[in-house]
């Protein structure tokens, strides 16, 4: 039976579709679900899209982000405002992939993909999610967990300048898929780590924070000395995937030396 | 299922079609517009072969779906050349013996034409991040990369 596609014009009449039968799926940019439709998954009968512009929109004021899950990843890269994150957007894909992919795909993109959504839990994003039961607003960690409605926005606290830092691992440059992704905000004060949070993408089948590597470093400088008991304890919790990039031992062997170089390096993030 | 009506220009040519809700916009192009040069390589979004401009923005027609194109301006090879010239990046890649087995020519070359049309005189290092999402299995891609490089140079020398 050939797929339908179905346009709604915002997403309360799409999560109306999409409740009406099995096999019907939400469409953002494509680069995941259509490559999975012509992959033959014959899971899929319906695509659902949502053209509300506010989807698309990015708002930057008071220290606060908000931007539409149907901000592709292009648009994220080239905003003013949004420096910092350009190098996380640009770790998705090549540049027509970048025009396409959104922002709410990210989050559903299995490992080695989904350096965005390593970014956006690195920032403590919050998203707004429509569900049957209403809004809600969820923490991004917690929809990694457990996916479900259609994310309407993400929402996160402008870093302060530098605080930002992003490291994907690839085999090929310019566009190579990950061997391991760490995003982080580390904030200094004293010349000591004040606060971190740390994300690791392809660790585990989902995004993870690095709890235990996030507490060894508080309070530590971020010397060679400062970081060694945060770069043992970051593997701690790790189940990293092995795919054709690398091993799952190759990622535990890696993951301290990136995360090293990520927080000792000059940080790019801006 | 009902098919979707969709009204959408092809290289500046007014089209009318009736797809299939599944129908990807390359499968239409090929299947139903008759043109042939987009390619459909991997239909994952990996190889750039299926690349079009899609009101002016860089897009995989494999994995574009047809009925969200109503409306749309597309642009495809097929329409570069004018009046039997050809355009300066075929030109350039002509001359460079950029092209091989020509398979993965069409998206290299509609990607050259996005990065050109923003950034007429690109660095070799912007070339190589615009052409990284496609591949090519003949060239090595410096070719590639020196023909994009000489068209960005042929523009700038024309426009002078």
């Amino acid at each position: 039976m050939p797929l339908s596609l179905q346009t709604c014009s915002s997403t309360g009449e799409a999560l109306a579709a999409l409740a009406g039968g099995a096999g019907r799926h939400y469409l953002g940019g494509g680069t995941l679900l259509v490559r999975r439709a012509n992959e033959g998954d014959i899971g899929i009968s319906t695509f659902v899209r949502a053209t509300d512009p506010s989807l698309s929109a990015i708002e930057v004021g008071k220290g606060e982000v908000r931007l539409g899950a149907g901000v592709t990843m292009a648009e994220v890269a080239r905003h003013p405002a949004l420096g910092f994150l350009a190098p996380a957007a640009r770790a998705v894909g090549g540049p027509a992939i970048r025009n396409m992919a959104t922002l709410g795909g990210n989050l559903h993109a299995p490992a080695p993909y989904g350096d965005f959504a390593v970014a956006l839990l690195a920032l403590d994003a919050v998203l707004t999610v429509e569900a049957s039961e209403g809004r809600r607003s969820v923490p991004v960690e917690a929809y990694l967990q457990a996916p479900g409605g259609i994310v309407t926005a993400a929402q996160f606290r402008l870093p302060v300048d530098g605080h930002f830092r992003f490291l994907k691992a690839s085999r090929v440059k310019p566009k190579g898929l990950s061997v391991v992704t760490i995003a982080a905000i580390i904030a200094e004060k004293g010349g000591l780590v004040a606060s971190a949070r740390i994300a690791l993408g392809c660790m585990a089948p989902l995004p993870m924070r690095a709890r235990t590597a996030e507490a060894a470093l508080v309070g530590r400088p971020l010397t060679a000395e400062g970081i060694a008991p945060a770069l043992v304890a970051v593997l701690e919790g790790t189940d990293p995937i092995t795919d054709a990039i690398a091993s799952a031992w190759y990622r535990r062997e890696v993951l301290p030396v990136h995360l090293g170089r990520l927080l000792l390096g000059p940080v790019k993030g801006g | 299922m009902a098919r979707i009506p969709i009204e959408f220009t092809l290289n500046g040519q007014e089209m009318a079609e009736f797809v299939d809700g599944g129908a990807t916009l390359l499968k239409v192009l090929r299947e139903k517009a008759g043109d042939m040069s987009a390619k459909g390589g991997c239909h994952q979004g990996t190889c750039g072969a299926c690349s079009v401009l899609i009101d002016g923005q860089l897009r995989l027609s494999c994995l574009t779906l047809a009925g969200t194109c109503d409306g749309a301006r597309i642009e495809t090879t097929a329409g570069l050349a004018q009046g039997g010239v050809l355009h300066p990046l075929q030109q350039a890649f002509t001359e460079a013996f950029a092209s091989q087995c020509g398979f993965c020519t069409p998206g290299m070359i509609m990607v050259a034409k996005a990065l050109l049309d923003q950034n007429p005189r690109p660095s070799r290092e912007e070339v190589i991040e615009a052409i990284s999402g496609n591949i090519c299995r003949c060239t090595g891609y410096e070719p590639i990369i020196v023909a994009i490089l000489a068209a960005a140079r042929a523009n700038s020398i024309n426009a002078a």
